[in-house]
């Protein structure tokens, strides 16, 4: 789960990371205000989407106006509020369409004396949580990694102990770091660290990190994103969840107990499974087609999740017809085909419907389809499933 | 021979009372697994499919004389559920279970790795050596004992790999399921070693998927030292970066982890891979009349 910057910078300050000053506006005249009571003589306006490259985004409606950008009166940040909010902010994360803004952070600004990276993530090689840094800060750390990985520094540590102070020294000899901003940065990397885990994230990244004139670290931005399978356990971050930045039909698919993305092509496919699902969207490309869909049932899904995942694939105007391949493990083969027939039945199919089945149950449910009288394409086998639906929908 | 189980194998399940565990313990007994107990905090002295369940682990083993588990309990209580057998001495711990926090992970890790007892999932099918021993959720008539030792980090995809190698005669000796997720118990490599080890397997198949780097790991260690053939297929090749797909651990980040990567090492390390997913099997067939 992703969240806002001004979320992100709520828990952090909660947490004891140094962070500035800020207020979020869903209007122009709140960010006059914001402006006004954070009483300094300059601040900056951030357009709020779950979106990165914000600073070097442009509004569709207003391509002069920048996601990110620095005011000096209540009247500018009013004007610039004005440009972004109800408006599409494109960038290189979200496609041409861009991403509605809803909200706009007011943030104080401060003596900018160096731009730092400062990343954490699980490093799955070795199963543990590692802390990256670099002196390359505010540009886009895919790149570093790319050109210059020299500059990247990082430091495993323990998910229960946390990261050492000897760490931080460490980091701030790579960074040259010294005096009063090695003490900041102890407080600030140590409480980053242990945030990560106390709060199940599965990216918290700080671009750029600041060093102030007066040596203190202070966070400009921030990403968090959680994991998922862990938000059982965090009601309060549950709430943090933004519908309106996520795809409708995924959110809807998630409800459902299903994994869904959307993608651009005309073939729905419904796979139970993910690496199966994935090896379908594969399969159909190779012969040809463009797979509309990721889709996974998944293990134990009933008549009720079929159904469902059938209204979210036939819902995308782009499909033209639909391929279900199932190998029935944790899934009953019957299961699948009584579900089949009941959706097929109640969502009423317009497109051709090609079906393989595999596995368990599959004698039983492959009679449940023939008697049926479900017009059903059958199938036997991958490349026979993917050739017949590229032929049906005519590519 | 097969590496991990055999007919020798006794089973207990953790989390047997619930429906998806008698359900499977069922099925694994059906298939001819030594299943000899379960395992519900609270149940005790329940039976279900005609075995005894206990509240502890470490009762079951002393009971029953079980080195083995097919972890059931809901993705909260897993981590607790893996340690708890493994501190009871359980040598083969299998966790179904899918939706475990990475955070919990972490430590059971660590644990795991420092015993001397294998973990394989969470997130996955399991483990079966055809016609002796099945732990897991896999359907049993796929498979056929025979030659291939086949491993990946997918469920279903494992039985449409196990699925083509039965069909063109090859069968398996051992096929694990590592999981999904971006930290699990076993590795390629670990079982590479084994695979490698092994007599009876004379072939190997690898399937993987985006994300993560696992895969470019088993390549470097295959160049090295694997001299048995080796073929495999990479799942999520149009797959878009960021996105994730379905398994916590496949998704494109950073511009790492992408297929034609995975691929690229793969080939370098001589491996056969298959383009196609229906073409795993005879991806298999070509990576041994290569090595003749």
């Amino acid at each position: 789960m992703k969240i806002h910057e001004f979320q992100a910078k709520q828990l952090l300050r909660k947490a004891g990371v140094a962070v500035l000053d800020g207020e979020v506006a869903e209007t122009p005249a709140a960010a006059a205000a914001a402006f006004q009571k954070l009483g300094g003589s300059l601040a900056v306006v951030k357009a709020q989407i779950h979106a990165g490259g914000r600073g070097k985004g442009t509004v569709k409606e207003h391509p002069q106006q920048r996601g990110v950008e620095l005011v000096r009166s209540a009247v500018q940040a009013e004007a610039v509020a004005k440009n972004l909010l109800g408006n599409k902010l494109v960038t290189i994360q979200t496609g041409p369409e861009g991403q509605t803004v809803r909200r706009v952070f007011v943030e104080a600004g401060c003596q900018i004396a160096r731009e730092l990276y400062l990343g954490c993530v699980l490093d799955r090689a070795v199963a543990r949580p590692v802390l990256m840094v670099s002196s390359e800060g505010g540009v886009e750390i895919e790149k570093v990694a790319a050109e210059t990985p020299e500059k990247i520094f990082k430091e495993h540590f323990d998910a229960h102990v946390g990261l050492l102070p000897f760490q931080v020294r460490k980091l701030c000899q790579k960074l040259a770091l010294t005096g009063n901003s090695v003490r900041s940065a102890e407080k600030f990397m140590r409480t980053l660290c242990r945030v990560f885990v106390s709060h199940d994230c599965s990216m918290l990244e700080i671009n750029p990190l600041v060093v102030t004139q007066a040596g203190d670290l202070v966070a400009l931005d921030a990403k968090m994103t959680f994991d998922d399978n862990a938000l059982f356990r965090h009601p309060d971050l549950q709430e943090l969840r933004d519908l309106s930045e996520e795809e409708p039909a995924e959110v809807r698919a998630g409800e459902a107990g299903l994994s869904y993305v959307k993608l651009e092509g005309n073939i729905g496919c419904l796979v139970n499974g993910a690496g199966l699902a994935m090896s379908t969207m594969d399969i159909i490309k190779y012969h040809g087609g463009q797979p509309a869909n990721f889709l996974d049932v998944g293990g134990g899904a009933n008549a009720k999740q079929v159904t469902e995942a059938f209204r979210i694939l036939l819902s995308d105007p782009n499909v033209k017809g639909v391929l279900v391949n199932i190998f029935g493990g944790i899934m009953r083969c019957t299961t699948i085909a009584e579900a089949l027939v009941e959706a097929y039945k109640t969502v009423g199919f317009s497109v051709p419907l090609v079906v393989r089945l595999e596995g368990t149950e599959v004698e039983q449910g492959r009679k449940i389809l023939k008697e049926s009288g479900v017009n059903i394409i059958a199938a036997d086998g991958l490349t026979d499933a993917a050739k017949k639906i590229v032929a049906a929908v005519g590519i | 021979m097969s590496i991990l189980v055999n007919k020798n194998t006794r089973v207990i399940c953790q989390g047997i009372t619930g429906k998806v565990g008698e359900f499977h313990t069922k099925g694994c007994k059906e298939y001819g697994t030594q299943m000899v107990g379960g395992v519900t905090p609270g149940k005790r002295g329940e039976t279900v499919q005609g075995l005894p369940v206990f509240d502890t682990v470490i009762e079951a083993v002393e009971q029953t004389g079980a080195d083995a588990t097919m972890i059931f309990v809901p993705p909260a209580f897993t981590a607790d559920a893996i340690l708890e057998a493994l501190d009871a001495g359980i040598k083969t711990i299998v966790a179904v279970t899918e939706g475990v926090p990475v955070v919990d992970m972490i430590h059971v890790y660590e644990k795991i790795r420092a015993s001397d007892s294998v973990l394989i999932g969470p997130n996955c099918p399991g483990v079966i050596t055809p016609g002796e021993c099945k732990i897991g959720i896999m359907p049993g008539y796929i498979h056929q004992r025979g030659k291939c030792g086949i491993m990946s980090r997918s469920g279903t995809l494992t039985y449409e790999a196990v699925w083509q190698t039965s069909n063109l005669g090859l069968g398996q000796t051992t096929c694990v399921g590592l999981g999904g997720d971006p930290i699990v118990g076993t590795s390629f490599i670990d079982l590479l070693r084994r695979f490698q080890d092994d007599p009876e397997t004379e072939a190997i198949m690898m399937i993987g998927e985006i994300g993560g780097s696992a895969e470019e790991e088993a390549a470097r260690f295959v160049k090295q030292y694997v001299t048995k053939p080796v073929a495999a297929f990479i799942a999520g090749r149009t797959a878009p970066p960021g996105k994730r797909m379905g398994h916590a651990g496949a998704i494109i980040s950073g511009g790492k982890g992408t297929a034609a990567e995975k691929v690229a090492a793969l080939m370098d390390a001589g491996i056969e891979v298959a383009d196609s997913p229906a073409d795993m099997g005879v991806a298999m067939q070509r990576a041994i009349a290569n090595k003749r």
